[in-house]
């Protein structure tokens, strides 16, 4: 059952990509296409974990740290950039 | 290294200090008595080294009360998810955002920046900027029905014990 | 005893799964920037937190000692999505993004992109 329900998770957070990868691609503005980078960001955590659990290892937890910390460095630097034309101030 | 008056030598930086600690120990996940050990040594040190470049420290003056708070964001962020889901799965004409500005009674920066964290988290709500005076803060709010009962809603049930938890 | 848990497992990533989709859903259905903010800001953290406290049963369960490091993954999460939404919201204030035409408070968005404060409203002090 739990494999099960993890392929319907696994599905779920796939089409859940592809329709931020829809906003990525139409997104009228800059700002909505780093919202759309930022949500596929923990769209693909979620997938990471979900793939530990089906291992049955948590040897992947590492890598959902890092891609949570890359996304937020990423997301924040990205701003600072359109907002100033410049990360470091 | 120069200590301020009122300041432990031992223990500079109490919250830093904790959330180090607890945060290895997660990291590490493990109960294990050598990592308490390097766990404490580095929840001590870290501290000590930075302090000098931190200014004020802030403090919890009712830990009671920032536990209940804890627990009311908790709830509110469940509550609030099942709320945006609706809005997002019914009709888009139906929803009416808008923009409010919030006059700020807290002073201190540490509690803006919670009371902005937790408007962003809870009910159809996002903190967009805060005027440069720190007086107002502007909120964007994904459905409205009325402007200064939200307001209202906001201030009391968030700011109020925030202001009461931090002392300020 | 394991099917029960099993269960339980299944129905938090079942939840989880549902509530990032219905994130992602809004971030494609909602109109305008600024109420396309929420969805992601909320729904997904939830999402990935029902996922991650599936996790963290299924491996206490497992290996028989309490799993608590995924905890660290959305505590981080929780503490950096409102500054994401803030920082997003920021930057569309300083670019001028206009608001829906039906939202209200567009006067607001003059003064809040200069960070003033708002000039008609002083009465509600």
């Amino acid at each position: 059952m739990l494999s099960f329900a993890i392929t319907v998770v696994a599905v779920l957070i796939s089409a859940a990509l592809f329709i931020n990868l829809w906003r990525l691609i139409i997104g009228p503005t800059v700002q909505d296409r780093i919202l759309a980078l930022d949500t596929m960001y923990i769209n693909s955590i979620a997938l990471i974990v979900l793939y530990g659990l089906h291992e049955g290892t948590s040897l992947y937890f590492e890598a959902a740290l890092l891609i949570a910390m890359l996304g937020f460095v990423s997301t924040s630097a990205l701003c600072k950039y359109i907002l100033r034309g410049d990360i470091i101030e | 290294m120069t200590q301020r008056k009122g300041k432990s030598r031992f223990l500079p930086m109490p919250i830093h200090s904790l959330l180090l600690f607890v945060v290895w120990l997660l990291l590490n996940n493990t109960l294990a008595f050598g990592h308490i050990v390097l766990g404490a040594f580095l929840a001590i040190t870290i501290p000590m080294l930075v302090t000098s470049l931190a200014p004020e420290q802030p403090s919890i003056k009712k830990p009671g009360l920032a536990f209940r708070y804890f627990m009311l964001v908790m709830w509110d962020i469940l509550t609030a998810n099942f709320e945006v889901a609706r809005k997002v799965l019914s009709p888009m004409n139906k929803l009416s955002p808008g923009m409010v500005a919030v006059p700020l009674d807290i002073k201190s920066e540490l509690g803006i920046t919670l009371f902005a964290s937790t408007i962003s988290l809870t009910p159809g709500t996002v903190s967009a900027e805060i005027s440069e005076d720190k007086q107002w803060l502007y909120v964007h709010a994904l459905d409205i029905d009325d402007e200064q009962a939200l307001i209202d809603e906001m201030k009391q049930r968030y700011e109020a014990p925030l202001k009461e938890i931090l002392g300020c | 005893m394991d099917y029960i848990i099993e269960a339980i497992v299944a129905c938090f990533l079942l939840l989880g799964g549902v509530f990032m989709f219905i994130g992602s859903v809004g971030l494609v259905r909602l109109p305008d920037l600024y109420t396309r903010l929420h969805a992601p800001t909320k729904a997904t953290t939830l999402g990935i937190a029902c996922i991650l406290l599936a996790s963290t049963i299924m491996f206490s369960i497992k290996n028989g000692t309490l799993s608590v490091h995924e905890w660290l993954i959305t505590l981080f999460l929780l503490i950096t999505a409102p500054v994401t939404a803030n920082m997003i919201a920021k930057t569309a204030l300083h670019h001028e993004i206009k608001m829906l035409k039906r939202s209200k408070g567009h006067d607001l968005m003059e003064p809040a992109r200069h960070r003033a404060a708002p000039c008609q409203k002083k009465e509600q002090e």
